[in-house]
């Protein structure tokens, strides 16, 4: 049975995410925690996070997150991001004036802008809220039973361009092609919130739980 | 392909218990807000609003309750509203388990409370309720006042100005009631809709005097709504999402289906 850390740095609601895993594996351990040695001692660790990302990184840098995340991706358990824990993970993002991020993928976080348009020409409202079409660009573990071109739930106003496209596990269209999912090894990251994506989204989480961290 | 537009069927709260009726035919409890909630998501709801309208602080915490139940059985997102008037209220309501919190008078008494509540849990769970009323009249240009207390008190403020200043200040969403037609059922005000969704980056929510499937598609199109709200047609199964799914992509609308 898995035991699984969720790390927590204060930003958003964790217990979504901990139901979830609840929900798809009934028995199984979730830590809420920014304990160093219960990260340590988790089979999985999972990176969540909303809000602002400047906020963020300064309470992932003030608690010693970085240093945890960074170790839990080099042991090669099986890691999650999701939405700002995807984005953080990321050289940099343009949101508040430019902020560092972890730079544990080379890519930038960018705004979606004022001035966001359809093909069709008809403007996009930010944030891009909803459920939209995620577009699967590699097999992964992670998307098994799940068909390509699901809808997923997201809530953001700035998307990831990763610079290495081979590393790219899944896209999405608004306004922008951007990245809504990265992979390597025993990294997957992603933009939407699984926890939130009803059938598809506890597919994708039951598919972490049952992943042995190899792509 | 597109960004989905939203069907959010709104539930009417008090003292744990859903008011106004829901009737599923095979539900045996039709009061239980989780059970309404747990059969809307399995019909494909988009996201759920918990409206709270109960009065006292014992009700107040059986709404916590309610909210922790929810989410621990319902993975899709949930926006509960009424009587949020602190920051302390919405920590509240989102360590339960909501996503969003639906701010009303509150932010009318005093606006610097949703750039306060945005600074403090980020605009994406923000969620500010303008209930707006016509008060031109025919032959003048159109315009619209804030209302508040149920649609009883007038402010004089006007309802464009309104949610662009609510969006200024940090509001992530709109969720716009037009409160002349509200229980009328005679469709959305689409005036006031899309003045406000023209007028404001940020996602609107169209709400208030659905009675048939023809205003949703209208809500969407002429009002440019990006998510249309409901109540009675759904709880007395006039409809089923699905059918209201399946009636808006005929019309074109992209929907979850």
């Amino acid at each position: 049975m898995s035991n699984i850390a969720v790390i927590d740095y204060g930003m958003g609601n964790l217990h979504s995410v901990a139901k979830a895993l609840e929900h798809v594996q009934p028995g199984v351990e979730v830590r809420v925690t920014a304990d160093p040695e219960l990260v340590r001692s988790a089979d999985r660790v999972l990176l969540p996070g909303v809000g602002a990302i400047r906020d963020c990184m300064a309470e992932i840098r003030r608690l010693g997150v970085d240093a945890e995340v960074r170790e839990a991706i080099a042991s090669g358990k099986p890691f999650l991001g999701i939405c700002v824990g995807y984005q953080a993970l990321m050289e940099f993002s343009e949101e508040n004036n430019g902020v560092d991020c972890l730079g544990e993928f080379e890519g930038r976080v960018n705004f979606f802008g004022d001035d966001l348009k359809d093909a069709d020409g008809e403007r996009l409202k930010v944030p891009h809220m909803g459920w939209n079409q995620v577009y699967q660009t590699q097999d992964h573990p992670l998307w098994a039973n799940i068909e390509d071109g699901s809808r997923f739930y997201f809530v953001h106003s700035y998307y990831v361009k990763a610079k290495q496209s081979e590393l790219v596990a899944a896209t999405c269209n608004y306004g922008v092609d951007f990245d809504v999912a990265i992979a390597r090894d025993n990294v997957f990251a992603v933009q939407f919130h699984p926890e939130k994506s009803q059938k598809v989204g506890l597919q994708l989480l039951q598919n972490f739980l049952n992943w042995d961290g190899r792509p | 392909m597109a960004l989905a537009k939203r069907i959010i069927p709104c539930l009417d709260v008090e003292n744990g218990r859903v008011v106004k009726g829901v009737q599923f035919v095979d539900i045996r409890d039709a009061g239980d807000p989780v059970e309404v909630a747990k059969r809307y998501d399995e019909q494909g709801a988009d996201e759920i609003t918990f409206l709270d309208i109960t009065a006292t602080h014992e009700g107040r915490d059986t709404m916590v309750h309610t909210v922790e139940k929810m989410a621990s059985q319902v993975f899709i997102p949930l926006t509960v509203g009424g009587g949020i008037r602190t920051c302390e209220d919405i920590r509240t309501m989102l360590n339960a388990g909501a996503d969003k919190v639906s701010i009303n008078s509150a932010a009318v008494k005093n606006p610097d409370f949703v750039r306060e509540a945005a600074e403090r849990f980020g605009s994406q769970c923000i969620v500010v309720a303008i209930d707006a009323k016509k008060v031109s009249q025919p032959g003048e240009p159109d315009k619209w006042e804030i209302f508040t207390h149920g649609g009883r008190k007038p402010t004089g403020i006007d309802a464009v100005e309104w949610a662009k200043k609510m969006v200024d200040l940090g509001a992530g969403e709109i969720l716009l009631t037009s409160m002349d037609q509200d229980g009328v059922k005679n469709g959305y005000d689409i005036g006031v809709t899309r003045a406000i969704s023209e007028a404001v980056h940020v996602p609107v929510i169209a709400s208030g005097g659905v009675g048939n499937l023809d205003h949703l598609v209208e809500g969407c199109i002429e009002g440019k709504a990006d998510a249309v709200l409901a109540a009675s047609i759904f709880h007395f199964n006039e409809y089923s999402i699905p059918q209201a799914k399946e009636y808006m992509r005929q019309h074109g609308i992209e929907v979850r289906l």
